[in-house]
């Protein structure tokens, strides 16, 4: 754990985004940014990789339409192949019509509700769980910039981060 | 200002000479009497026409589920066993009506080319006016594009009136509601001629077409003048005219539908024709304007079209595929479900003689795009949008086939010369309509508020 960090503090997302550039330029690390809104090009600015979420959105989606193609099949097709009006249930696809709309709702219902569940894991939110802020003004109307100071020198890279526009700077150990 | 290639200009005109002599082909080919019919049948199948007369039997009076059919089959074939002579007269009245089906060919053919490139220059305006009309930022760099592709509306609407003219008088027979033979032993088609009678549905015809044809002269002459206006007037015109065109769109592209082509099966209605042939068109329409844009670009003609232009394109050609398949799936399956006989020979005439057709159509209008398209970095690649968007634009046209041939020709269909002359014919015209326009004006508007937002749109 990096036992020394400096917490910057912006008042403006267009200087903030200026101040990432240039703190990585020099080869500074960012820990954290927090921000009380999204800033548009920010995580391309810090070279964060992109999300995989719709990746697994799409893949619950498969499981979603194979939990109703099953469900369906073995209820309706396998276990009571009851005659209910007519509509022919020899085989699945000689009443798939009559299924469609439940595969294509539970596709839905799964891609949409496990890829939540997926980003509450992934970003470790949930209730009753405690909050992290830094600073409680990063909710409201200022950014806050986590810059690693462990292998620096304090003075330069305060000095350093004054000259991008840091409005305050704390040292946190 | 683009100059329209010597290149492409020759492949326009070989399309459409390959096309006009297969066509002609086509219909020199097509049989002229019931003998020229039993002729062709029997060096075709040989010793299948029982069979044959069996089976289209069949098709005419088929009710849904198998077992009423099959007794139905059997009744028939112990009837024609019974009395020779009646069996004489059922096979001549069968090759009778082989024979319209083979002379409907051919013009059928050329009814389905000519309504599928119509439809997506129809399409495209639609389009068009949309964006327009929503103020869109990011489209304006392809509105040159779109406006060309219009062009091709005043030159095929006239084509398309003319091949309706013809069928109003009795060149061939397509609609068979225009047949007063037909119509005075048939009550359904007699209780509707106070719509679907000849001159109405010229004069019809008329007011759609000169309307459509009137939006789009108006809209582009205002896009040329504003290229050297100083404000914003001929924007705040074009904005109003594009609402217009979209109120007069609506009405006129449903009661279309219901005329040039729900019209070819007097005996079946559904309420939501309209919409479904408007994704048709509009899902056409959108991918025309890409592959277009993407081919421009590739000549270096649009250097400020950036791959977030076709990125929108793409997701567009997206969104409208699921909402065609949506509409088709929604008709589909109420008359599929209820299985209302008058309802349902519709579907039951198409997946009995057209399977492949009717079921393939989804592949290549959902599955493909659905799959092909979904990844956002795929909607950059501009090979990966070209190669979708054919197989999109091929679905259409099947889409456009299925709609039409069956009430033409039924179980005598096939792709051959005269359906592929008929596409080469009209797909050259386009080409040729298309790119001519596209020489005519800057590819770049010039005055249009949203520009500059467009030529930097990022996403």
């Amino acid at each position: 754990m990096a036992s020394k960090v400096l917490h910057a503090i912006y008042r403006d997302d267009d200087l903030l985004l200026q101040a990432v550039k240039q703190i990585r330029e020099a080869r500074y690390h960012i820990g954290e940014i927090y921000c009380p809104f999204p800033v548009h090009g920010l995580d391309k600015a810090m070279g964060l990789a992109p999300t995989r979420l719709a990746i697994t959105s799409f893949l619950y989606g498969l499981v979603g339409l194979a939990v109703a193609i099953a469900m369906m099949n073995f209820i309706m097709i396998e276990d009571w192949p009851q005659d209910i009006g007519g509509k022919p249930s020899f085989s699945f696809f000689q009443n798939m019509p009559a299924f469609v709309p439940i595969m294509f709702e539970l596709t839905v219902f799964f891609a949409a509700h496990l890829m939540v569940i997926t980003f509450y894991m992934r970003s470790k939110l949930w209730p009753f769980k405690k909050a992290e802020n830094p600073d409680v003004r990063t909710t409201d109307d200022v950014f806050l910039m986590e810059v690693d100071a462990a292998n620096h020198n304090v003075e330069d890279l305060t000095d350093f981060l004054y000259k991008t526009g840091a409005s305050e700077i704390k040292l946190i150990e | 200002m683009y100059t329209l290639s010597s290149k492409l200009k020759l492949t326009a005109i070989i399309f459409m000479i390959v096309g006009a002599i297969g066509l002609i082909y086509g219909f020199i080919a097509a049989p002229e009497t019931v003998e020229d019919v039993k002729e062709m049948m029997a060096s075709e199948h040989h010793g299948e026409e029982h069979a044959g007369v069996e089976s289209s039997e069949i098709n005419v009076e088929q009710l849904p589920g198998e077992g009423i059919s099959e007794e139905h089959a059997e009744e028939t074939h112990a009837a024609a066993e019974g009395g020779h002579g009646e069996e004489a007269a059922h096979d001549n009245e069968h090759y009778e009506h082989v024979l319209h089906q083979l002379q409907n060919k051919p013009w059928s053919a050329l009814y389905v080319a000519a309504f599928f490139f119509f439809m997506i220059s129809l399409g495209v305006l639609a389009f068009y006016a949309i964006q327009y009309a929503a103020q869109a930022g990011w489209s304006p760099v392809l509105f040159r594009v779109m406006e060309a592709i219009t062009a091709y509306l005043l030159p095929g609407g006239i084509i398309v009136f003319v091949l309706l003219m013809l069928s109003g008088f009795h060149v061939n027979h397509l609609f068979i509601w225009m047949d007063p033979e037909v119509v005075a032993h048939d009550e359904i088609i007699q209780a509707k001629t106070a719509y679907l009678n000849v001159p109405f549905f010229l004069i019809r015809a008329a007011i759609y077409l000169g309307g459509w044809i009137l939006f789009r002269h108006l809209l582009r002459k205002n896009s040329l003048k504003m290229d050297d206006a100083t404000d914003n007037t001929y924007f705040k015109k074009n904005f109003k005219l594009a609402a217009g065109f979209l109120v007069f769109f609506i009405v006129t592209e449903s009661m279309m539908s219901w005329d040039w082509i729900m019209s070819l099966d007097p005996h079946w209605f559904s309420t939501l024709f309209g919409w479904f042939v408007f994704a048709s068109l509009f899902v056409s329409g959108i991918t025309t304007i890409a592959i277009i844009s993407i081919y421009l670009k590739s000549r270096g003609y649009l250097e400020f079209v950036n791959d977030s232009h076709i990125h929108d394109l793409a997701k567009f050609m997206f969104g409208i595929s699921i909402f065609w398949t949506y509409l088709w799936f929604s008709q589909f399956m109420l008359i599929w479900y209820s299985n209302i006989p008058e309802e349902v020979v519709y579907f039951i005439t198409r997946m009995e003689d057209y399977p492949v057709l009717f079921w393939g159509m989804l592949v290549t209008n959902f599955i493909f795009p659905v799959l092909l398209l979904m990844n956002s970095d795929y909607k950059r690649v501009n090979w990966f949008v070209i190669m979708t968007g054919i197989i999109i634009l091929a679905g259409h046209y099947l889409n456009v086939f299925v709609l039409v041939m069956p009430a033409t020709v039924g179980e005598s269909w096939f792709i051959g010369v005269s359906e592929i002359s008929a596409v080469l014919l009209f797909g050259g015209f386009f080409l040729f309509v298309v790119f001519n326009a596209l020489t005519k004006a800057p590819l770049l508007v010039k005055g249009n508020p949203f520009i500059k937002e467009s030529k930097h749109y990022h996403y």
